[in-house]
Parts: structure tokens; C-alpha cells; sequence
């Protein structure tokens, strides 16, 4: 019996019925918490960006369900900035600007990027009476390894950035990977993202940059890091700038830091 | 020494995996900058190597010899995609950290190898002790590697400062090759000698 190919065959299916067997129950099992967890990472992200968390803050997860409770979640449409009626619950970025029918070839850029998704999810934080308080634009582009995934969060006067943070790369750990540095991520804070003629005038310098107050468009280099620092000042140019979040921070400005009404 | 005992101990020092059999080595570079990530990584070592070893054991009488290597890697197989659910759902932050490699568990020889010199050969007990010491074994020289890298590259073990960074504050300057791979080749080097000299049985003959 032993050695026959029937047998063989046999085998073969049954250990291959059993694997898939448990494969997919653990799979279908886990799912759940794979996806809140998912979720719950990208709130934390949120948070930390808008300075609602500190980066190296151990948090429950109902303490980041509460804090990012009042959060709004917004799909806008890039290139006019207007906001659309998209679930953010169920709207992927990287599938959306994977996707040709949902995304378009990006322009000339320094940022590494070849597409961009036309949608992209924002978040709006307001206060009670429902006036703008900050804003958390997610922005990614090239940096030495791969592309770097963050956020960057924007002041109600949507000049002064608040927090940058990334969630996602591949830089060299201890080199580009002092990205996660919390204590370079805390410089960030108090920066002014544009220049008095209105484009994106932030940048990651080499060496050395003053305090904010003295220093409002520059931000010290990450130490034998070019290309890293160089890629995070390329991203924010491009996303902060009229191929990017323009539209979107044009329209708040004119008429978005109250809530529209009805909604307020 | 018992059976037990030896399939236990053996791995540890005397017939390490990584230095003696010189199997397991990339992903000993890849995870080894800091001591969380390469206790995880162990963990999931331990966890796949034992149940493998048991599973490849207990069928070990009914598996055809002519597509043994395949039923066993599809046991393996099996058992890393589950490894790596489980930490996806409740270890995310390191599951994230440790991404493509916990997949690629599924190459790692030390298994495989166990699976076909030890678990085709004998009992399901014996093999599921044997799969534990390979994997203890994979662990201390991982655990080893990630404390100098960690020490020395960022100056902190499991993510404890001690040895204050300049740039925070302190008097450290951390040794930036430390966190490239080339340092875990060097350091596994320099493990595999001490060992040698302190073993001098494992040392080839000439």
C-alpha cells in the first residue's frame, strides 16, 4: 500500500485539506482583531501627529477610542478639496491609489511618488462650538529605503504645524530611522508650514536649525541622513502644496473653519 | 544523560544550529537589532520548530518517503502562517516590526533540517523536546547577538536606556554599524570562535 502512487496521492490531499483547513480557520478566527487592530494603529498615529498623544505613550485601547472620539474623519477629493461622501470607514488610500479608477498619474514631483490616489482621508479636529482646531493631513513619499507613511497635523490657522509622524518605513534604523526619534518629532512643533508668498517653505536643513520662533521654516537634518531628511521636506513640499492638500486647506480657509450649517 | 535530557541540552551549546550547523543565519541578521523583537522571533521559532517536530513526527510512519520533503514543508508552512496571525492580532506593534521575516520562518533550514534528520526518525515526545532545544538553541545565540547590538547600537536593552545617547542628553556615542547587518556577521563570528575555543570538538578538522 505504502509507496503507491494512489497512496501518495492520497496523502498528499489529505495533509493538504488539514493545512488549508487550519490555515483558514485561524485566519477567519483572528480577522477581527487584526483589523481593529489595524484601525486602532492608525488612530494612535493620528493622535500622536495632533499632539493628543505622546509617541511613546503606552495607551489602551479604549483610552485611543476616547481620545480620538471626537476626531473627524473626512474623504475629500484632491484636486478640488471639497469633501464627498465616501465612507472613511471603509476607504483604503494605498488601495485607492493603487487602483487606475481611482487614482491619477502623479505630476512632476521630487517626493518619489508615480501615482496619487484623487481621494485621500483627512482628519478634522473642532471645538465644541465646532470651530476648526487642528487638522491632520496623512502624507508619504520617497525616502532612502522606500516610501515613509505619516501624518502631519496643521493648526486652526492652518499655517503652524503642530506634529509630524510616521507609521510606516524603511529607513536605516538609527540613521533615517530617527524619524521615530521622539525627540526630533517634538522639533516639529510650533513650525510654519508656508512661506509669506504662500507656498510650502518647510524644510528638513542640514545641521542644525534655531527655535521656532526664530527659525519658523526649518527643522534640524537627521545626522548621516541626506536622502531621509531630504525625502521628508520633498513629501511635505509636494502634499502641503496645490497638487496636493491645496484645494483642501484653500477651502477651509474661505469658509471651512466653522462647520457648515446645519451640521454645527 | 537521558534521551530527553540530551535532545534538551545538546542544541544549546554542544550542537548549536547557528553556530555549529551555520543554519538560520539571515534571519539572525534581520531581527537582531533590538532584544523585543528578537525575543519574539525566538518565540515563534520555538512555537513552529516544536509543533513541526510533533506533527512531522506523529505522521512520520504514514509520510511516502518520495514527497516527504513537501508534506513537511507544507506542515511548516502551515504552522508559520498561523505563528504570524497570532502575532498580527495580539502583538501588532512587534508583528509590524518583525514584518516579512516571521514569513519567512517557513525557510528557515534549522526547521526543515530537524524535521528531516530528527522528527523522521524518532518518537513525537522525543521530537517535540528536540524541536524545544533547537529552538532554545536558535534563541540564546539570537538573544546574544540582539543585547551587544542593542547595548552598543542604541544603548539601551529591551528598549531601557543605559547607556544615555549624546544626542539626548547623555555621554554615549552609539556605534552605527551596530544597527546594519554586518555587525550581527561579525557578532555571530566572534560567537561561533568563543565557542570553539571553549569546545574544542567543534572545531573542524584540518
Amino acid at each position: 500500500m505504502q509507496g503507491s502512487v494512489l497512496y501518495n496521492l492520497g496523502f498528499a490531499t489529505a495533509i493538504c485539506v488539514a493545512c488549508a483547513i487550519v490555515v483558514s480557520s485561524s485566519a477567519v478566527s483572528l480577522r477581527e482583531r487584526q483589523l481593529v487592530n489595524q484601525a486602532l494603529d492608525m488612530q494612535r498615529n493620528v493622535l500622536v501627529a495632533a499632539g493628543l498623544a505622546a509617541p511613546d505613550e503606552a495607551l489602551e485601547q479604549d483610552e485611543i477610542e476616547a481620545r480620538f472620539a471626537p476626531i473627524r474623519q473626512v474623504v475629500i477629493d484632491v484636486a478640488t478639496g471639497a469633501a464627498t461622501d465616501a465612507d472613511p470607514g471603509t476607504f483604503d488610500p494605498r488601495a485607492a491609489a493603487a487602483d487606475p479608477a481611482t487614482s491619477r498619474t502623479a505630476p512632476p514631483n521630487n517626493a518619489g511618488l508615480s501615482r496619487v490616489a484623487d481621494q485621500a482621508l483627512v482628519y478634522e479636529l473642532r471645538t465644541a462650538d465646532g470651530a476648526l482646531d487642528l487638522v491632520v493631513l496623512p502624507v508619504h513619499g520617497l525616502g532612502l529605503w522606500g516610501l515613509l507613511y505619516g501624518f502631519v497635523a496643521l493648526d486652526a490657522d492652518l499655517e503652524t504645524i503642530r506634529g509630524l509622524t510616521y507609521y510606516e518605513h524603511k529607513e536605516t534604523p538609527g540613521l533615517g530611522g530617527e524619524v521615530d526619534n521622539p525627540r526630533w518629532k517634538r522639533l516639529w512643533d510650533g513650525r510654519r508650514a508656508f512661506g509669506p508668498d504662500g507656498a510650502p517653505a518647510i524644510e528638513v536643513v542640514r545641521g542644525l536649525a534655531g527655535p521656532p520662533a526664530d527659525d519658523p521654516f526649518r527643522v534640524d537634518g537627521l545626522a548621516g541622513a541626506t536622502m531621509t531628511s531630504r525625502g521628508v521636506t520633498n513629501m511635505l513640499r509636494f502634499w502641503l502644496d496645490d497638487q496636493g492638500f491645496g484645494p483642501y486647506l484653500d477651502t477651509l480657509r474661505a469658509h471651512g473653519r466653522r462647520m457648515a450649517g446645519g451640521t454645527g | 544523560m537521558s534521551k530527553q535530557r540530551e535532545a534538551l541540552i545538546d542544541p544549546l551549546f554542544n550542537n548549536n544550529p547557528i553556530t555549529l550547523q551555520v543554519l538560520g543565519i539571515c534571519s539572525a541578521l534581520a531581527v537582531t537589532t533590538r532584544m523585543d523583537t528578537a525575543l519574539v522571533m525566538s518565540a515563534a521559532v520555538v512555537a513552529v520548530m516544536m509543533s513541526s517536530n510533533f506533527f512531522v513526527s506523529a505522521l512520520r510512519n504514514q509520510i511516502p518517503t518520495s514527497i516527504r520533503i513537501i508534506v513537511q514543508l507544507t506542515i511548516i508552512a502551515s504552522l508559520v502562517i498561523m505563528v504570524d496571525q497570532v502575532l498580527k492580532a495580539y502583538l501588532f506593534e512587534l508583528s509590524k516590526q518583525l514584518t516579512v521575516f516571521v514569513g519567512l520562518i517557513i525557510t528557515n533550514c534549522i526547521i526543515m533540517g530537524r524535521a528531516e534528520a530528527y522528527a523522521m526518525q524518532n518518537p513525537p515526545g522525543l521530537s517535540l523536546i528536540d524541536g524545544l532545544g533547537n529552538g532554545l538553541g536558535y534563541g540564546v545565540i539570537l538573544m546574544l547577538t540582539a543585547f551587544v547590538r542593542e547595548l552598543f547600537g542604541s544603548g539601551s536593552v529591551f528598549g531601557a536606556t543605559v547607556l544615555p545617547l549624546a544626542s539626548e542628553g547623555g555621554w554615549y556615542t552609539p556605534n552605527g554599524l551596530m544597527v546594519l547587518s554586518p555587525a550581527a556577521f561579525f557578532i555571530i563570528g566572534f560567537l561561533i570562535w568563543a565557542l570553539r575555543s571553549w569546545k574544542r570538538d567543534q572545531v573542524e578538522a584540518e
